[in-house]
């Protein structure tokens, strides 16, 4: 009988982690949906970027005061998990305080824990405001409207229930350990584990029996680690994926200088073909030569796109950042670098659940990304100023997304704006964007 | 001024059996828009003062194909690139200096992948080799003291890192350097980027030029500092949206030091 919680804690666990896994196969699955890109070069430079600017959370801090919160949050987050490692040990072996033989170090590391979470608390709680009171102009956006926004407060309810439990269960420990509570007293009676916090909530237990403090503490022992286990899992479902992905994200991210487009390979072959004085273009396919499909020029939908760009989407957190500095968005038309993730991300798990409903195979529904998700307007009101790629404290990179549809809409559509058309043409016919002749480009020498 | 502007094609130098030191990368804009013409003879005309062999390509230059890349033209894109390369790697060009970030951004990160291989500097960059090599000297002259604010150019900025090339240069001339409070990585655009150049914008409440002018009034210039034909241009027309363009000018960097040096 004594065994009957480990048994279950064992099965909630397995539960829990295994549909975790499940759900982590399947967004490798989606990421892998896109085309291939090479960035395995330069992997010092990466490593140093992956330090700096996701655990280091150098972009983050730019802008202060939600920069400082989050590496609250952040290191609190990170921290409190060697905790959730003991907890799940004493859940597993019916354990009290494993680590307890750690001594005074311990004592230290449950402190630390509390005066964390007390701090997570408040920056969450602030956090919240922003979001809900303060009026803060990128989380009034309309991409934001609906359940993005509930997503964002649900991972904050998250986060405040949580630690809110975290410490009642040290608070009902440290009452039981006063008590002297079989189980939870140590053996020379004095107290294990020290509690800043909790200390000060344990006074509201005064008067409780034994019997109804074990209760709250195993209750909010059981909450917290189950309600950890749902948040992990909650995790695919919602914006939050970014606490695992900004790792990827950032060790993959472009290193080339951000002014730089990848010169698409497709295209060279062509104009290398078109410049090459001895081809010919009538020559038949050599014998026995596979039939080679033509390839799209552009992206139309996500299975257009790069995994890495796809990895992004799933990545994005929906800060806005990159949406606030856009010059585009901050005139007021529609264009907004976040919406551009958050659709590439909405139409990457369409298709995903259209391949899982279909035996693995993907079967047309007569959508795609652009125009049922991301519309021309958008697209074409973007600068490529860089500036939301700048922004973002992950390294998502919107732009390259902007710059693969519109390649689409140009080359694959023709759906180029009349005015851009004329200046293509006058580019294609006069060496210039203007109709201005070639033959004049040196005439200002003589205009002096 | 300056009546005599020696500028020489490569087509020029090559017939002598010379290489110059740069080519002189002009541009459309350069080329052709009148606002953007007085940079390029600015620029030309520091170059003979300071003696720097340079040459231009004159009718042999073509766009480099960055309004077309932008655009999401990359098959237009690359017939420019290659057949710009041709003539450049035909005249073995090494070293290329610009005035237009745009050209500077594409010539120097787009072209290498196609054949393209070379040196390529910004204007500003060039300006500041040559004071640096003591080839030029500048005093601060007319603009000591005034209140000067540089606009950064998305593609020499952000796109490249450049951002205190063109700084230097300015504090040369002894004047005092306002930062609006958005610059540098946080610049905000003009709005002409992503070939929005050609088109017109679409619906919002605001262009972005007017948005940036506003960002650069808040700071009270005299002269707003550019580093890029475009950015020259929707910046002149924010300040004359605004009716300031009696009392605030946007002058090219090359430009103010040409007229320091009463070029």
């Amino acid at each position: 009988m004594q065994y009957v919680q480990n048994i279950i804690f064992l099965i909630v666990l397995v539960l829990g982690v295994g549909f975790f896994v499940k759900n982590i196969k399947k967004l490798l699955r989606n990421i892998n949906l896109g085309k291939d890109v090479d960035r395995s070069d330069n992997k010092t430079k990466r490593w140093r970027n992956m330090a700096k600017i996701a655990l280091g959370q150098y972009k983050m801090v730019k802008r202060p005061v939600s920069g400082i919160l989050h590496v609250v949050v952040y290191v609190g987050f990170i921290i409190i998990n060697i905790e959730v490692l003991e907890i799940i040990i004493d859940g597993l072996f019916g354990t009290h305080r494993i680590f307890s033989f750690l001594g005074g170090l311990y004592d230290f590391l449950i402190g630390s824990f509390e005066i964390l979470a007390f701090l997570v608390l408040v920056a969450v709680i602030i956090f919240w405001l922003r979001r809900n009171v303060m009026n803060i102009k990128r989380f009034l956006s309309p991409e934001l409207k609906g359940w993005p926004k509930s997503d964002g407060n649900i991972i904050l309810y998250f986060e405040v229930v949580l630690m809110g439990l975290f410490l009642t269960m040290n608070a009902a420990d440290l009452q039981l350990q006063i008590m002297g509570a079989d189980h939870y007293v140590s053996a020379d009676g004095s107290i294990t584990g020290a509690f800043p916090i909790s200390s000060f909530i344990a006074p509201l237990f005064d008067g409780m029996s034994i019997s109804a403090l074990v209760i709250v503490e195993r209750a909010a022992w059981w909450i917290h680690i189950v309600g950890i286990l749902i948040f992990l899992n909650y995790l695919y479902y919602s914006k939050h994926l970014h606490i695992l992905l900004a790792f990827p994200n950032t060790w993959y991210a472009k290193l080339k200088p951000q002014g730089e487009f990848d010169n698409l390979k497709a295209v060279t072959d062509e104009v290398m073909l078109m410049m090459d004085p001895d081809a010919d273009p009538f020559a038949a396919p050599a014998e026995g030569a596979e039939e080679v499909e033509v390839g799209k020029f552009g992206a139309s939908d996500v299975t257009d796109l790069n995994w890495v760009q796809l990895m992004n989407s799933y990545s994005c957190t929906e800060c806005g950042r990159c949406t606030s500095e856009c010059p585009a968005n901050q005139t007021g038309k529609k264009l907004s670098p976040r919406k551009i993730m958050m659709d590439t991300r909405d139409r990457l798990e369409e298709v995903g659940k259209n391949i899982d409903e279909n035996n693995g195979v993907f079967v047309m529904d007569n959508k795609q990304l652009l125009d049922d998700y991301i519309t021309k307007e958008e697209l074409w009101a973007c600068t490529t100023c860089n500036a939301c790629v700048e922004a973002c404290p992950i390294g998502i990179d919107p732009l390259s997304i902007i710059i693969d549809m519109r390649r689409y809409m140009v080359m694959e559509e023709s759906a180029a704006p009349t005015d851009l058309n004329n200046a293509m043409t006058n580019i294609e016919n006069n060496g210039a964007p203007w109709p201005f002749n070639q033959m004049d480009r040196g005439n200002w020498i003589n205009e002096a | 001024m300056s009546e005599t502007l020696k500028v020489p094609t490569m087509a020029e130098y090559v017939a002598l059996g010379k290489q110059p030191e740069v080519l002189f990368w002009v541009g459309c804009a350069g080329s052709f828009d009148d606002r953007a013409k007085k940079i390029t003879k600015a620029f030309a005309r520091i170059l003979n003062k300071a003696n720097v062999d340079f040459a231009v390509l004159g009718a042999e230059e073509s766009c480099t194909g960055d309004p077309a890349k932008r655009a999401g033209n990359e098959f237009l894109f690359q017939m420019q690139a290659v057949t710009n390369i041709e003539v450049l790697n035909g005249y073995e060009v090494k070293k290329i200096v610009t005035a237009c970030p745009h050209c500077f951004n594409t010539l120097k990160n787009e072209y290498p992948s196609l054949g393209g291989n070379y040196e390529v500097v910004h204007h500003t960059q060039f300006l500041k080799s040559l004071l640096d090599d003591g080839r030029l000297t500048v005093e601060g002259g007319k603009f000591k003291g005034k209140r000067i604010t540089f606009h950064d150019p998305c593609y020499l900025g952000r796109a490249n890192g450049v951002y205190e090339a063109p700084r230097d240069l300015l504090r040369k001339l002894d004047v005092e350097l306002v930062e609006m409070r958005k610059c540098k990585t946080n610049g905000l655009c003009c709005g002409a980027g992503g070939a929005q150049m050609f088109k017109e914008p679409e619906p919002g409440n605001k262009d972005v030029n007017i948005e940036r002018t506003e960002q650069a009034l808040e700071v009270k210039p005299d002269i707003i500092a550019a580093g890029c034909p475009f950015c020259n241009t929707m910046m002149t027309d924010g300040i004359k949206g605004k009716e300031k363009e009696g009392s605030i000018e946007v002058m090219d960097v090359a430009e103010m030091i040409a007229s320091a040096e009463e070029l």
